[in-house]
């Protein structure tokens, strides 16, 4: 695995040089770190790639790091398959809290359409060329977005949670 | 007929028994909150608003081992304008929210809600930022039937004590100033 991880690295370095921030293997899925400019290029590029065509997007969903220096507070994963070769890899890229924008990648994948409706509509994560960038799984007026981590994860209108009687 | 089918019958259908009243030769004197009491509690006709597993314990109650017909109920209305028993079962996200309450706005007075299982009562074990934490946020709640899900014979126990309030029921409740300010409280006119 650490060789598809270096032929595709290496293939991807030389295309796009810089934007690759980053590629190692965890356990064993082979991850790239993107700059997020580049995002749509790299999947375009993955997608007509010569060793392994990556032309079926399993999944996208935001991560929320909290405690991540500046301008790295958000994560977009995106998880490719090759169908044929049964390989998958791993592509992030990260964006900042203020300005929390990442290009849209509909215009590749029909299915990036949903999947990024609900990473919009849990992280507030804005899909710039997204066609219709609302939420999608949440009542229509959730006045936050509940997966960052600043919300709990319960629901914040019970009043009848005493700790003390369930000895906490 | 036969004096021993007579007794088979007599012996094996239960008949409602009549309310106290005055009883004559060619009369029978009650009062009329009874006479409707009586006439309601026994043909009740439930909406399912069945939505995860309590819905499979309610179909299991409603089929021939457990039978909600031996209790006037086998008559299901899938549309709220006919139905007397809105009863709510399973987990109620708050996007489906304002659908339950469009459905019991839509039915008729006089109206019973049943909230059935522990989500439907509390949010279960739901407590978490999408699940609305007990139908009774948006609209009144009569009876509510405990457990995870409940077991059929729970669910006749809640349509029995919801028939005991419609069987007592005023026929002045529903217009009462008590009533109307219990639905001002949900925001219903």
């Amino acid at each position: 695995m650490e060789n598809v991880t270096e032929s595709i690295g290496k293939a991807l370095h030389d295309k796009f040089g810089d934007a690759l921030v980053k590629q190692e293997l965890i356990v064993d899925f082979p991850t790239f770190t993107f700059k997020k400019e580049s995002i749509l290029d790299v999947l375009t590029f993955l997608y007509d790639f010569e060793i392994y065509k990556f032309q079926f997007l399993t999944s996208i969903c935001g991560v929320h790091y909290p405690d991540n220096v500046k301008e790295e507070e958000f994560c977009v994963v995106y998880q490719l398959n090759d169908m044929v070769k049964n390989q998958r890899i791993r592509l992030k890229v990260y964006t900042s809290e203020a300005k929390i924008q990442v290009p849209s990648v509909t215009s590749l994948f029909s299915t990036a359409n949903w999947l990024e409706r609900e990473t919009y509509d849990f992280f507030g994560i804005e899909f710039i060329g997204h066609p219709n960038l609302t939420k999608i799984l949440n009542m229509d007026d959730q006045p936050y977005f509940p997966l960052r981590k600043q919300y709990q994860l319960e629901d914040e209108t019970r009043d009848d949670k005493d700790d003390s009687k369930f000895g906490r | 007929m036969s004096t021993e089918n007579k007794d088979i019958i007599e012996s094996k259908v239960n008949i409602t028994k009549a309310p106290e009243g005055i009883e004559g030769a060619g009369f029978f004197a009650t009062s009329l909150d009874q006479v409707v009491g009586l006439a309601r509690k026994n043909s009740l006709w439930p909406l399912p608003f069945a939505t995860s597993c309590c819905g499979i314990e309610f179909m299991a109650t409603m089929a021939s081992h457990y039978d909600l017909g031996r209790f006037g109920s086998e008559r299901l209305s899938f549309s709220p304008r006919q139905a007397d028993l809105l009863m709510v079962m399973g987990t109620i996200s708050k996007k489906l929210a304002p659908v339950v309450k469009q459905v019991y706005l839509q039915m008729a007075e006089p109206r019973w809600v049943l909230a059935m299982g522990a989500c439907a009562s509390s949010g279960g074990i739901f407590d978490t930022y999408s699940v609305l934490q007990g139908i009774d946020r948006i609209i009144p709640v009569d009876v509510y039937v405990p457990g995870c899900p409940p077991r059929p014979e729970q669910v006749i126990d809640g349509i029995l004590k919801v028939q005991e309030l419609v069987g007592k029921e005023s026929l002045r409740r529903r217009s009462s100033p008590e009533y109307k300010e219990l639905l001002a409280s949900y925001g219903i006119e």
